[in-house]
């Protein structure tokens, strides 16, 4: 039943805080997306009209991390880069979520060597990892549907409020 | 006369003292030359109007590991006039090694032997900018040595600490 035919009966509807915030939360994650090589590719695929995120409220790709909620990082992440992705996932607003997409960010995948990160959970905070190496587009939209799913199960007090000017990392 | 007596000839005529080894493998001529004439035969090879190898496309390094000169410097050079590309060879017996830089002779080489420099700790001497290409600064090895880990030395990368 759509919102719509609830309120043409009543006028109105009843609900909680949390519901309400957690159900614009998980209907508008805009991904900041974190390219970094061959599933950047795959990324992309999954924001056209075939696969289209539009139907997930996530087609908003924003290239500052000011405006984002989710970090698709989509790529092999080098020591050199770690730095970088850190920073960038520092200047995203509370709250926010971290998508790791494909072998390479799960895992360093098949870059076994001294200059890869074996894993950006080192560093990240990881909320749905992604096999694939590149995953497909229905791979990656599946875990943004999961990353929905846990924002649906959160409560409005469950984040800190700290503004941008606190965070460490954000002032350089 | 073809390309490749014509070059072997000129070099042989004004180097013949310092050419260590002239060979010809698969259609490719390589010239191992000391270390101490790179740059006059590289400044040679590229002001001769008759060879004018004019472009340098590629400068790297061999990791001999157990060879007693260790490593061999390489470098890949360019004519348009002849539509030769010629391979120069360099080997390398001090430690720490060291060679004198051809950025004064090709400008291209100046990112080159940064990356070998890099990769390998070769040191180009009197190099405008020897700075290291692909690694973070202040890492304190060189990972394409044969004696460097492939997994590379743990806590010798930084990482930043888990955000929370």
């Amino acid at each position: 039943m759509g919102l719509e035919a609830v309120l043409q009966k009543d006028g109105f509807l009843t609900t909680t805080i949390d519901a309400i915030v957690a159900w614009s939360r998980k209907s508008s994650v805009w991904p900041m997306p974190m390219g970094i090589s061959c599933c950047a590719i795959e990324m992309i695929a999954a924001a056209d009209p075939k696969y289209d995120i539009a139907r997930f409220g996530s087609e908003v790709m924003r290239f500052s991390p000011r405006q984002s909620d989710l970090m698709i990082v989509a790529g092999t992440v080098t020591y050199k880069m770690a730095q970088v992705v850190r920073r960038i996932y520092d200047q995203m607003p509370e709250p926010k979520w971290v998508i790791a997409m494909g072998a390479c960010t799960s895992s360093g995948g098949m870059y076994r060597s001294y200059s890869v990160v074996q894993g950006i959970d080192q560093f990240l905070p990881v909320d749905v990892y992604t096999a694939g190496c590149p995953p497909r587009p229905e791979n990656l939209l599946n875990a943004l549907m999961t990353i929905q799913e846990k924002i649906s199960k959160t409560k409005a007090r469950d984040f800190k409020n700290r503004s941008l000017a606190e965070l460490e990392h954000s002032q350089n | 006369m073809n390309t490749k007596e014509l070059i072997i000839e000129k070099i042989k005529e004004k180097f013949s003292e310092s050419v260590e080894e002239i060979s010809d493998f698969r259609d490719d001529l390589s010239i191992t030359i000391k270390k101490d004439q790179i740059v006059n035969l590289g400044k040679f090879l590229k002001e001769d109007s008759d060879l004018q190898f004019i472009m340098c496309k590629d400068v790297t390094a061999i990791d001999w590991a157990t060879r007693k000169k260790r490593f061999t410097t390489v470098y890949h050079i360019y004519s348009f006039k002849l539509n030769y590309t010629l391979r120069l060879k360099s080997n390398i017996d001090d430690d720490p090694p060291t060679i004198e830089t051809v950025t004064s002779i090709w400008q291209s080489a100046n990112w080159y032997e940064r990356e070998t420099w890099d990769m390998y700790g070769i040191k180009f001497l009197n190099h405008p900018d020897l700075r290291r290409m692909y690694m973070p600064e202040g890492f304190e090895y060189h990972p394409l040595k044969k004696d460097f880990p492939v997994l590379g030395i743990p806590g010798s990368l930084p990482l930043p600490n888990k955000a929370d």
